[in-house]
């Protein structure tokens, strides 16, 4: 029998990034008992990472703005295969949301009369990203960490959730270890808010941090909830390409809502050579033009540079196969030739920059108010994740609601930069006020100790069969590389039909994993662990790649190139079977209501 | 090519330096050679890490003895002619190889007053402050808490001052807080008692291992003692208080 300390909670929050945090001060402020587990230590989840800003209608800077733009402007950037409530609600109640953090002691960049400032960013009609530089993701966790720890929240760090408790149909809390001893831990909870985060970790090239395993993800899924449109995985068409160490950390989009723009080896602005007919009518055409957007002129339109990303991504991936990239691979990102319009443009980069000069300067040895950047396509962020209820955020399983980037449905297709940061503290606040509520309103739920002890029996087994066995790093790596290779950017059913063989075996090699040493703090132990989710998400995105014959949003299928009108109906639902079989199909997509739709139509 | 990476390995009861040879390529980090080695050679090996992008501030650990964040120290600044010597910070617990017990730290967040704000300028609830009013605070507020600075504190990493001083990394807190133009809080007399500014004798070591470039020292300590000076020790006040 494996030993396990026990704690109980109303609500139990899983994950401690900007949704986490957001949700666990919201059950706190109802006054219900809160837990929350982060994987990290407290402030380092992957929101720090997060750069370019929050989006919101403040109009603070174009008084033209308003939620309906940028609720059409979310929409047409998803394909409109969105959840449409929430694009709605996130609309909506970004612009508080954001006030809000300024009420617990955020500082965000000003305007000239005092007010938050606001920047340009690929897909947002008008400048719309509140930010602090080029760091907005770290001023929003730290605001709401400082801001959350005197709301009476008890924090587990350093802690990973192995599985998810069920009692009758509900949820009954979580099953998983602390990093620093090692010991299990139950967490009874009569409400779980799953925020997980992301799942770039399956990939080889990521922006992501060494947590984003898909935890979230696979947990509800085993536990039996729905996943949806899994296919859409955001490849941000600007992650560093050298030194190869660093390849795939994020270069921000703001280099270019500042100006910075794409070049390819022959010094030639390539993005102005493809413009989707979608967005021609809002698309600069001319350098010049381009340029007057970036200073704010408002009736100049945007470079091609801050088309949506997926776009760019593969314009990007065009030039290199073309033979048209730079030295390592990528192409080039220019922010030192605004020089020729700003005078002091360097202390002007620095200013606006700080983290990506500081980055390159660093990691490349490059000054980038000097010289040109080498840039390439990086796995970024999942659009796809838990299905979830749009206004309350709870999923199809009574009791587990999600929220941030571990729910589907706000961005569709794919999502919009500086949407993710507004998602984060738009449904972190409305999970955290559902779960609350669902808490009062049931009893605690039973414990099943045979699931608890079966899964601790399964998580010690590496430890039996020693380090001899396979290598759960080698295991890692490989995933990664193959699901790069056979899932990335450019899709093909042959190639995808391999990586399920390829994820098959490597889910008998991860069943003879094995580790050396004891179970404190034992990194070898831990990637064991997370090789599970990893295996069913990177599962599961390719099962729903398959599916969706045709290209949209994020998924480029090169053997079905166009949009198919009949796909953009449905949405792709995976689930568990009775067997253990992972269920993928199609659900039609709710009609949208004819409000939203006249919305639509009238700022498209 | 290859280098040699003297690691610290153990935990709470004691613990011994173990050498790993490993190949190296160019423009690698510390914390890419780390992870090879784990990968590799070492499986167990306790290492915290988060965005390998200098932005979490999880990875910080001493690197020839000086104070860094392993993903930000390119292998070609350092000497690979001799072994780099890498250990877990000094200043707080060892939990095993290079990962220490920081929670201190977090217990000494909680005791400081929190963000009050002065109520909203604007009908609409907000507020309007000026760039230049909130430069510095910025700059406070670049900290990624990676606690480098409270590793090289002399006063908690030789005197051991947990108690009665909450170092370099919560002065810098105390005074994007004081010094944030809506807050309306008063923490001076904190600072002078239980926080322990008069500890710090500005020896600026804490400033020249942030790697977020912060002036702690100047911008941060030395305001914030100015403004305890001000309030306790002020000659004048002090005959106006009497009379």
């Amino acid at each position: 029998m494996a030993e396990y300390q026990s704690y109980s909670y109303d609500v139990l929050v899983i994950g401690a990034g900007g949704a986490g945090l957001r949700a666990a001060i919201e059950a706190a402020s109802k006054g219900v008992k809160v837990g929350v587990v982060c994987k990290s230590l407290l402030g380092k989840a992957h929101t720090v990472m997060a750069e370019g800003g929050v989006a919101a209608a403040l109009a603070n800077v174009d008084d033209r703005d308003n939620w309906r733009v940028h609720f059409t402007d979310t929409m047409r950037g998803g394909q409109y295969l969105n959840n449409w409530r929430m694009a709605e609600l996130h609309a909506k109640e970004a612009p508080d949301r954001v006030r809000e953090l300024e009420a617990w002691g955020a500082l965000f960049d000003r305007t000239k009369d005092g007010r938050i400032l606001q920047r340009n960013f690929g897909g947002h009609r008008y400048p719309r990203l509140a930010h602090v530089g080029d760091r907005t993701g770290l001023e929003m966790i730290r605001t709401l960490q400082d801001h959350g720890i005197h709301t009476g929240m008890e924090v587990h760090m350093e802690c990973t959730v192995l599985t998810l408790l069920i009692d009758s149909g509900r949820i009954a809390g979580a099953f998983g270890y602390d990093r620093e001893k090692g010991h299990f831990i139950l967490w009874k909870a009569k409400a779980v808010v799953l925020a997980t985060g992301g799942i770039g970790r399956a990939f080889k090239i990521t922006s992501n941090s060494w947590e984003y395993t898909g935890d979230g993800h696979a947990l509800a899924y085993r536990a039996g909830a729905e996943l949806k449109d899994m296919e859409f995985v955001q490849f941000h068409p600007t992650g560093m390409v050298w030194p190869p160490s660093v390849r795939g950390i994020l270069v921000t989009e703001g280099v270019r809502g500042e100006g910075g723009v794409l070049r390819n080896s022959e010094g030639k602005r390539f993005m102005f050579d493809d413009i989707p007919d979608l967005y021609k009518a809002q698309t600069a055409d001319s350098e010049a033009e381009g340029w007057r957007y970036c200073t704010g002129d408002k009736n100049a339109r945007r470079p091609p540079e801050l088309l949506t990303r997926d776009h760019v991504a593969r314009c990007i991936n065009r030039e290199v196969k073309a033979g048209r990239g730079s030295p390592h691979g990528g192409v080039f990102l220019d922010i030192a030739w605004i020089k020729q319009h700003i005078p002091k443009s360097e202390e002007h980069i620095k200013r606006k920059l700080p983290s990506m000069y500081h980055q390159f300067k660093q990691l490349a040895d490059i000054d980038i108010t000097k010289e040109p950047m080498e840039v390439g396509p990086t796995t970024h962020y999942m659009m796809g994740g838990i299905s979830v209820d749009g206004d309350s955020q709870m999923s199809t399983l009574p009791g587990l609601f999600a929220a941030g980037e571990v729910a589907a449905g706000l961005h569709g297709a794919n999502r919009l930069g500086g949407n993710s940061l507004s998602d984060l503290i738009v449904f972190g606040q409305r999970a955290g006020e559902y779960a609350a509520q669902f808490a009062k309103e049931h009893p605690a739920a039973a414990i099943d100790e045979s699931q608890i002890q079966s899964t601790a029996a399964k998580a010690l087994e590496p430890f039996e069969r020693g380090p001899a066995a396979e290598n759960p790093y080698a295991i890692q790596y490989d995933l990664q590389e193959k699901m790069q290779e056979l899932v990335g950017i450019v899709r093909v059913e042959s190639e995808m039909e391999q990586a399920l063989e390829v994820v098959a075996a490597l889910r008998e090699r991860a069943a003879h994993a094995g580790i050396a040493g004891h179970r404190q703090y034992n990194n070898g132990w831990h990637t064991a662990m997370d090789l599970d989710q990893l295996l069913t998400v990177s599962e599961a995105i390719t099962r729903a790649a398959l599916l969706r014959k045709e290209s949209r949003g994020a998924q480029f299928r090169d053997d079905y190139p166009n949009k198919d009108p009949e796909w953009s109906k449905y949405n792709i639902v995976i689930r568990r079977g009775s067997q253990g079989e992972m269920i993928v199909e199609r659900r039609p997509i709710p009609p949208i209501p004819t409000e939203l739709l006249k919305i639509i139509e009238e700022f498209k | 090519m290859d280098a040699m990476f003297r690691i610290w390995r153990g935990d709470a009861n004691g613990g011994k330096f173990v050498d790993y040879k490993t190949p190296v390529d160019p423009g690698m980090v510390v914390l890419d050679a780390v992870h090879r080695i784990q990968a590799t050679q070492a499986p167990d090996m306790a290492v915290r890490w988060n965005c390998k992008a200098g932005k979490c501030g999880s990875c910080s650990a001493e690197i020839n003895g000086t104070p860094k964040l392993m993903c930000m120290t390119r292998l070609n600044s350092l000497n690979l002619d001799m072994p780099v010597i890498l250990e877990p910070m000094h200043t707080f617990p060892s939990i095993r190889d290079l990962v220490t017990d920081v929670s201190w730290n977090f217990e000494v967040k909680k005791k400081i007053k929190p963000f009050k704000p002065r109520k909203p300028d604007a009908p609409d609830g907000t507020w309007r402050m000026q760039q230049a009013d909130i430069d510095r605070v910025q700059e406070f507020r670049k900290c990624i808490e990676c606690f480098l600075c409270q590793d090289v504190c002399h006063v908690l990493r030789e005197h051991r001052k947990f108690e009665g001083f909450i170092g370099p990394r919560y002065f810098v807190y105390a005074a994007a807080l004081e010094m944030n133009p809506l807050d309306t809080e008063d923490r001076i007399p904190e600072l002078r008692k239980q926080d322990g500014i008069g500890y710090c004798n500005i020896t600026t070591c804490c400033r020249q291992v942030c790697p977020e470039s912060i002036t702690i020292t100047e911008n941060a300590i030395i305001p914030l003692k100015e403004r305890v000076v001000d309030r306790y020790f002020d000659p004048l006040k002090k005959i106006f208080r009497i009379l």
